[in-house]
């Protein structure tokens, strides 16, 4: 995974977790790695990595049973919240981005409907 | 805190190279000591090592003066390659073990492996990035409190890279300390959680690399060039 360095490392593998439940590559209930291969797998800082743990649970993205590691949350209202606060930042940034081009909501319409035909290239 | 300076000085020749230098290392942290060519990076940490004599100065190690004892639990990766050419990688670790009461050969082994470097390799037939993945190894395979390594990603290639950094992190542990000096600030960016800035045998900045980058919406890399400026 690139990161950009201006941005705090345990936001953006957040952002890069919350991605992978939505997708389904971690699965509902599924067990994450520990702490520690998390630190490994994305080359960062074992202190960075237990913090990711410690606001996912807060955030209730996942959960710890005891003294078998920690589990991708089993409340499918929760991912759907996640993956429409994801859908709703990209779609904001890309207004806001394409408002400062000073494109119209007609163009922008426009455009959508053929690029996403093209698999949005 | 584990490992405390106090206002230390160092001068040679006349010349100022580490200018009322105070921090302290907490267990469990991953410390970028970070800074130009002649930032007195290495002085520092001779210092600490007791290579180098403070000409003032206080350092304390587990709430005791910094003495032999507290330095037998301290490992130093120097810059310089210190092998003898006509020794085998394997001759490296018993020279160690010799040395060192705390080095562990079975880790010694598996990181030769991890390394892709073998047993019985002559010193003069490794290119520099398998001496300073070499060195790194013997450094490493002790069971010490603190690491000072001496810019251990200076002029390695990037597949080295990788994995000089994976070994690093795999050897950061909650009771450890590992402190690593650079002046390739972004190498380090996502691996350290603490920042010493040293300009001019200066501390000009310390903090949270996490912290540094919510406040001020900049990476570490560039606060280091803003600093300097």
């Amino acid at each position: 995974m690139e990161f950009i360095n201006n941005v705090p490392i345990y936001v953006q593998v957040i952002d890069d977790i919350k991605r992978d439940i939505v997708n389904g590559i971690l699965p509902m209930g599924g067990k994450m790695p520990s702490s520690r291969e998390l630190a490994l797998k994305y080359k960062i800082n074992p202190n960075t990595s237990s913090r990711i743990y410690r606001e996912m649970e807060a955030e209730g993205i996942c959960f710890t049973k005891r003294g078998l590691g920690t589990f991708v949350t089993e409340d499918k209202e929760t991912v759907v919240r996640i993956r429409e606060k994801m859908a709703e930042d990209f779609i904001n940034s890309f207004i806001q981005g394409m408002k400062g081009l000073g494109f119209t909501r007609e163009e922008l319409n426009h455009l959508i409907s053929i690029k996403y035909g093209e698999g949005g290239a | 805190m584990v490992l405390e300076c106090k206002e230390l000085r160092k001068k040679y020749l006349g010349k100022t190279v580490v200018d009322n230098v105070s921090f302290v290392l907490e267990e469990g942290s991953i410390y970028a000591l970070l800074g130009q060519n002649g930032s007195g990076k290495t002085t520092l940490m001779k210092m600490i090592t007791g290579l180098v004599k403070a000409d003032q100065g206080e350092m304390t190690f587990q709430g005791e003066k910094l003495g032999v004892k507290a330095k037998e639990q301290i490992a130093y990766m120097p810059t310089e390659a210190y092998f003898y050419d006509y020794m085998k990688t394997k001759d490296v670790g018993k020279y160690y073990a010799d040395f060192f009461e705390d080095f562990n050969k079975q880790h010694f082994d598996e990181l030769l492996i991890q390394m892709d470097i073998h047993q019985k390799d002559r010193i003069k037939h490794l290119s520099s990035g398998q001496i300073a993945k070499l060195k790194l190894a013997v450094t490493l395979a002790r069971n010490a409190k603190l690491y000072l390594l001496d810019e251990p990603l200076n002029g390695i290639d990037l597949l080295s890279r990788d994995i000089i950094i994976t070994i690093i992190l795999e050897a950061s542990r909650e009771d450890n300390m590992i402190v690593i000096s650079s002046h390739l600030v972004e190498e380090l960016e996502k691996i350290v959680d603490h920042i010493i800035l040293l300009n001019k045998g200066r501390v000009s900045l310390v903090g949270e690399a996490e912290e540094i980058r919510e406040t001020r919406g900049k990476s570490i890399t560039d606060v280091y060039r803003e600093v300097l400026a």
